[in-house]
């Protein structure tokens, strides 16, 4: 089933951090080393995508699960907490 | 900040603000720090709360106007195939009335907001916006505060309670706690739809003011060990969906793409139709149990609620566990504070607290449960199927008698799973739950 994540995310209230708090710390290791690149499909808001010769990261719309920080296969993510009071704010949770 | 502290709480979730209350309550000056704009603004959890832990800090809770959504008086449980599914469900009058707030929904946004002013009301300082970025030590080690995201951001404590959550990049940076494993935890999506209220009353079969939780199992998850739950709010519905994530890790399957299936499922469809979407989550379960739990005290901090990976995956019990180690985390830092000694040694009454209470004991008791799941694909995929298939087969009046079919249905069943595994399964599944 094809679903726009899109649409979800438009849903949710995001403050958002001039400063990424996401960073691939070796685009390299994703495009030479990494054969499954599972953070194409297991991150809920679509924030890592392939794009010609690199994985771009769309930390705006992160909803802070952690999962790319410990489910890189190369561990290849480095993931903070956004800067207090910013990245999203849920209005029910 | 210059101002001295006794205690500081990193994370104004159910764990650290029951701290918070409970050791203001004992009149020692406590902080705690919280990332999200308000309490709750980072929080996410199915959405059911149990009253008895709640009461231990809050006795009367209903009458301070606790922000409940409904009070759950009947719980259901659906095993799904992908056209269908079992459902066995529980109601009973107790729930309505001796029990009432046995159970309850509540939207976490909410309510921790309204938890944590109760424990300013108390008396704890609670100061949202602020990242705890790392843990203050001295040279042998001890802790001795917290750093923040703040200029000027370090606060001196005698103790710190660490309680910023499963996803605690903290307790991973400092160390108290290994990164979890991928297969540790499960990754659920979570969607908030309105629908209203007498909508929700009807076709949950409920008077107001009364819900329903419903946990799922099956096929949804696409054969990886996985759950779904949907939960009644006054007016609106709580659907999550996760998988254990090195499942997702290795199927390539999108969570937002799982959660519109299941929306779309022919048990589902139904009780969401013409809602609309308000809000989209994503966040962690502790699914490893027992043995993922980190060593909980040492040198001037404690751990407690799901950074400690106090999850009791089986019964879907996370906030009530949160409460609980908070509250006896503060009883352990008060007495700790009177006798002066904040060592690790003074801390220590803490591990023997929670293993008499009933958070180890349960959580002991279940420990080969997420084994169980992580091992047995089958009760995703194959018995979901077979399950369906054989009680359409024998509800479907066709002219065939019911001994051809119960023949059918058996060799469905050996052909599809080895007779001696089912055995396994049934016998290992038996002992994670025993």
């Amino acid at each position: 089933m094809k679903v726009k994540v899109e649409d979800k995310l438009f849903l949710d209230r995001f403050r958002v951090d001039e400063e990424a708090h996401i960073r691939i710390i070796d685009n390299d290791i994703c495009i030479k080393n990494c054969l499954d690149q599972p953070c194409l499909y297991f991150c809920p808001a679509n924030v890592y995508k392939l794009e010609k010769d690199r994985i771009t990261v769309a930390y705006e719309g992160c909803l802070e699960c952690g999962s790319c920080r410990i489910g890189c296969p190369r561990l290849n993510i480095e993931w903070r907490f956004p800067t207090g009071g910013y990245g999203i704010a849920h209005k029910f949770g | 900040m210059r101002e001295e502290f006794e205690v500081a709480v990193v994370g104004a979730g159910p764990a650290g603000i029951s701290a918070a209350l409970a050791l203001a309550e004992k009149g020692i000056k406590v902080i705690v720090f919280e990332r999200g704009e308000f309490p709750g603004a980072k929080n996410v959890s199915g959405g059911v709360l149990y009253g008895h832990d709640l009461g231990e800090s809050v006795p009367d809770f209903i009458r301070r106007e606790c922000p409940v959504e409904r009070n759950i008086v009947e719980s259901r449980v659906w095993y799904l195939s992908v056209d269908g599914g079992f459902n066995v469900s529980f109601r009973d009058r107790a729930f309505e009335e001796g029990l009432s707030f046995n159970a309850f929904t509540v939207g976490r946004a909410r309510f921790d907001r309204w938890f944590a002013g109760i424990a300013e009301e108390k008396g704890a300082l609670v100061v949202c916006g602020t990242t705890v970025t790392d843990l203050l030590r001295d040279d042998g080690g001890r802790v001795t505060g917290v750093r923040t995201d703040r200029s000027d951001g370090d606060v001196t404590a005698r103790v710190v309670l660490i309680a910023d959550g499963i996803n605690s990049a903290l307790a991973a940076k400092t160390g108290f706690r290994p990164e979890p494993k991928p297969n540790d935890v499960a990754l659920a999506v979570k969607e908030v739809i309105e629908l209203p209220e007498e909508v929700i009353n009807e076709r949950f079969n409920v008077e107001a003011g009364h819900g329903v939780t419903i946990e799922i199992l099956g096929e949804i998850t696409k054969g990886m060990d996985g759950v779904a739950v949907i939960y009644t709010n006054k007016n609106s519905l709580s659907l999550c969906i996760g998988a254990n994530l090195f499942d997702l890790m290795s199927n390539t399957v999108r969570p937002y793409e799982m959660l519109e299936e299941f929306k779309a499922h022919p048990m589902v469809a139904p009780l969401i139709k013409s809602g609309r979407p308000r809000e989209y989550m994503a966040h962690w379960l502790a699914e490893g149990g027992y043995d993922t739990i980190p060593h909980l005290y040492g040198d001037g901090y404690l751990i407690a609620g799901e950074s400690g990976m106090l999850f009791n995956a089986l019964h879907r019990e996370g906030s009530n566990m949160a409460m609980a180690s908070g509250r006896l985390a503060a009883l352990t830092i008060a007495g700790a504070l009177a006798r002066g000694d904040t060592g690790s040694e003074g801390l220590a009454g803490y591990a023997a607290a929670l293993q008499a209470s009933y958070v180890m004991k349960d959580l002991k008791k279940y420990r080969r449960f997420n084994r169980f799941l992580l091992n047995h694909k089958e009760l995703f995929s194959t018995l979901p199927r077979l399950g369906a298939s054989a009680a359409r087969e024998m509800l479907t009046v066709d002219g065939i008698s019911k001994k051809e079919k119960q023949t059918s249905i058996r060799r469905r069943i050996q052909g599809a799973i080895p007779l001696a595994r089912l055995a396994r399964l049934l016998w290992a599944g038996a002992r994670s739950i025993g």
